[in-house]
């Protein structure tokens, strides 16, 4: 056995400038493979919590029915005592109620049709990173009424600054005539115009007095630290509003449904280049390894007159893939950890990616994900179908005729 | 010299097939290759010009033209007189294929139950339609009639948010130029279905002439649109219009007015040049492991061309050429691939599965791979260009083969 491993080994060798090519190819791919996978796992992560911490939070409860029409009258009820005993039961701060209803808003020059958020003033800034970006002014405070903090286009579109005032004109839950004066205290430029275009908060208690809400709301929003942990708090919350059916607890891919698909097409189209890449170096193996084959064809004719069976020969050729594979599978996984390790520390930007950053709301930077998956897939991979791509010509042996073999040219 | 560059073309030729399997494998290699590259590339052209295609007709049009304070402040004081004089008369001559004007304000839409603010849109239909710019589909009732019709279309998904339907009365509020609040009740002739679930919410189109009663404005409008048809081609045509506006008004490209699609548009072309690169390296290790394996087995035979008076030059240009050969064989068996694979696609993929998902990205529901002759070429002449760079190595290296001890190795 021992014998058949070194002959391996040495056969390896016989063409050294060969075999580190082919080692080449899969270290190579290798390096790309983690490269490609370790940032596109690390971006969800990204994508993933910063989209949830901009405004949906990992979960809400709602009224059944509001998530698909967002219609005023349907509510949560007792919307301030259900988030308290929500933060309750969970052990978690980041719970807060939120109301919400268009209304046409007029400053003294123009008008607009906005969506206004009515929110706790104190809770709200620990399940949403929206009021630290206030820029300009202060956010709401817990003592303010009739204040609002809105987004930056939409001040400039309403053609009002700090300390301007702003008429609501709405339906109220009752689908009466609901109006209200509210001033402006903070300014939120995020950036993402389509948020600064729309961002408009008041406090909830305001927003139920105006909107004639009484202590009704539309969700009670929950940011999780983590988010493995979002199935149970999930399963928390629903024992809590068991006994309402008309609530619904959802968790942040029923809130965003387009982040998982998002993610989903991004990553079919990414496993679609990771396998050609794979095929490709395959290719290089199996080509390295026929040709290995074809120019010992005498040798082969040899060794089966001295009485060597073909499937011994064959895992001669197997053992000398899985050797090189090996090898290639040990320096790709030592390259990619340091790789991973440099891109951890450093992150990683391309030119452009600022404004797509801007479009998808994440950070100009991104950062892999340190993970065992992220650094093995793709050369365990490699590695797979390296053998794979060994085993015609290990099979060409077993039709090889001694006699023949050893008079081929 | 033409004699010897022949004879080494067929020598080169020959050669190649010397070993059929091992140049078979490289083939195939090199075809799977460059059939992912022109894949890949294709399936993101169609992307892009879906994402560019969904964004001009949300715009629409490649050039519009406004009043200069409109884009900062949509109001309805910001309006310009219709086009008129020398605006007028490039308007009309070609190279533009359609224009529109339209007014365009922010406004709230009130049903007995809700209300919702809303972009409305008073069009011009028999305008608006060459302009590609009316919704896709009108599931319930009609569009409007003409500029003069009194009736609304709303999207499905804000008449279901609004609690309304066909043939019920909705309210229109805007502003007039005076900030008095102007409204109107208008009853709902069409329910329509747009690509984007967002755009149906946004859009309410009214009759052209009713809003410009209802606000108060004559015969004034916010927004005159202007096509050509090939988006990629509007710095050619746009300057004319530039000058025939004059300097009273603002006239943009949609290259001003997204500058997201824009950059998708430069973002993708720099995509698809690494997408290639890329792969080729990958491929060029095989690639020049199979070359040197190709020198190596034939050393012998390199001396004694050497010995018998072959230049350097003349061993370096058939390894080259045996290479190129490889090379052009693989591409076109990898363009012809592509092509087999990606026409039938063409007429669309359907991806409504991950709807909601693309829509984030601002496209539709379907994939239209685009087979670009620019992707075949591209592919083509990186294959080329790094494919001969990466056999230079080990073609210089037969060339410089010492006719004595080449012939000597065994």
């Amino acid at each position: 056995m021992n014998v058949t491993w070194l002959l391996a080994w040495r056969n390896l060798w016989r063409h050294g400038r060969r075999t580190w090519l082919t080692v080449g190819a899969m270290v190579f791919c290798n390096l790309l493979l983690v490269f490609m996978i370790s940032l596109q796992l690390g971006s969800y992560q990204m994508m993933i919590n910063n989209s949830l911490a901009m405004v949906s939070g990992h979960l809400q409860v709602q009224h059944g029915d509001f998530m698909a029409d967002q219609r005023m009258r349907d509510t949560v009820p007792a919307v301030v005592a259900l988030s308290d005993s929500v933060r309750a039961a969970l052990g978690v701060d980041a719970v807060a109620a939120r109301g919400q209803a268009f209304a046409l808003a007029s400053s003294d020059d123009r008008s607009f049709g906005v969506l206004l958020t009515g929110v706790q003033p104190t809770l709200e800034p620990q399940v949403s990173s929206f009021p630290g970006l206030v820029n300009r002014g202060r956010y709401l405070r817990a003592d303010d009424r009739d204040a609002i903090v809105i987004g930056a286009v939409l001040a400039r579109n309403l053609q009002v600054d700090l300390g301007g005032e702003l008429t609501f004109l709405g339906s109220g839950r009752d689908g009466s005539f609901a109006a209200g004066i509210a001033t402006v205290v903070g300014i939120v430029d995020t950036g993402i115009a389509d948020l600064d275009r729309v961002v408009a908060q008041v406090p909830l208690t305001w927003f139920q007095d105006v909107f004639t809400m009484g202590d009704h709301g539309h969700a009670v929003v929950v940011r999780l630290p983590e988010l493995d942990t979002v199935p149970a708090a999930v399963s928390t919350v629903q024992g809590l509003v068991a006994d309402n059916d008309s609530l619904r607890v959802l968790d942040w891919e029923a809130l965003q449904p387009g982040l998982r698909q998002a993610i989903q097409s991004d990553m079919a189209s990414n496993w679609f280049m990771y396998a050609v890449l794979i095929v490709l170096v395959a290719f290089s193996v199996l080509n390295t390894q026929l040709m290995s084959v074809l120019e010992r064809t005498r040798e082969f004719g040899v060794m089966l007159a001295l009485g060597m069976g073909p499937g011994r020969l064959a895992r001669l050729v197997a053992m000398e893939t899985l050797l090189m594979a090996a090898l290639g599978l040990g320096l790709g996984l030592f390259f990619g950890a340091l790789l991973i390790w440099y891109l951890s520390v450093a992150g990683f930007t391309y030119p452009g990616m600022e404004e797509m950053a801007a479009r998808f709301n994440m950070g100009d930077r991104m950062y892999p994900e340190v993970s065992l998956l992220a650094l093995a897939w793709g050369p365990t991979t490699v590695f797979v179908f390296t053998l794979v791509a060994a085993i015609y010509p290990a099979l060409r042996l077993f039709r090889l005729e001694p006699v023949a073999a050893m008079r081929a040219a | 010299m033409s004699g010897a560059s022949r004879v080494v073309a067929v020598l080169a030729w020959r050669n190649l097939w010397r070993n059929y399997r091992r140049t078979l494998v490289m083939l195939l290699a090199i075809g799977t290759g460059v059939w992912a590259m022109i894949f890949m590339s294709s399936l993101m052209r169609g992307m892009t010009d879906q994402m560019v295609l969904n964004g001009l007709a949300v715009l629409p049009g490649e050039v519009q033209i406004h009043h200069p304070s409109y884009r900062n402040d949509p109001s309805v004081v910001n309006s310009m007189s219709a086009p008129g004089g020398d605006l007028l008369a490039a308007l009309e001559k070609p190279p533009v294929t359609a224009w529109a004007a339209r007014v365009r304000v922010p406004a709230v839409i009130a049903s007995e139950r809700d209300n919702r603010g809303v972009t409305l849109l008073g069009v011009d239909p028999s305008a608006e339609q060459p302009l590609g710019s009316l919704p896709d589909e009108i599931v319930e009732g009609r569009f409007l009639a003409d500029a003069g019709d009194r009736g609304v279309v709303l999207g499905a998904s804000l008449a279901r948010k609004l609690d309304t339907q066909l043939g019920k009365r909705v309210v229109i509020m805007s502003q007039d130029p005076q900030n008095n609040v102007a409204d109107r009740g208008s009853r709902v002739v069409g329910i329509y279905r747009a690509r984007l679930a967002s755009n149906e919410e946004q859009f309410v189109y009214a009759g052209r002439d009713v809003l410009q009663e209802m606000l108060g404005i004559g015969d004034a409008v916010s927004e005159i649109a202007i096509s050509a048809g090939d988006y990629r081609q509007v710095a050619l045509w746009a300057p004319a219009i530039i000058a025939a506006a004059g300097p009273d008004l603002e006239v943009l490209t949609w290259m001003d007015l997204d500058a997201f699609l824009a950059s998708m548009l430069n973002l993708q072309d720099g995509f698809t040049l690494i997408l290639m690169v890329v792969v080729f390296l990958v491929l060029s290790f095989g690639l020049v492991n199979t070359l040197a394996m190709a020198v190596f087995e034939r050393v012998r035979e390199i001396g004694l061309m050497q010995a018998l008076g072959m230049r350097p030059s003349l061993i370096l240009y058939q390894l080259l050429l045996e290479s190129l050969y490889l090379l052009l064989l693989g591409l076109a068996a990898g363009n012809l691939l592509a092509w087999v694979t990606i026409k039938p696609l063409e007429s669309g993929i359907d991806i409504s599965g991950v709807a909601q998902g693309m829509e984030m990205m601002g496209m539709g529901t379907t994939l239209y791979p685009a087979l670009a002759y620019q992707d075949m070429l591209m592919s083509t002449v990186v294959v080329i260009v790094l494919g001969l760079l990466a056999s230079l190595l080990p073609a210089w290296r037969a060339a410089r083969l010492d006719p004595v001890r080449a012939l000597n190795k065994t």
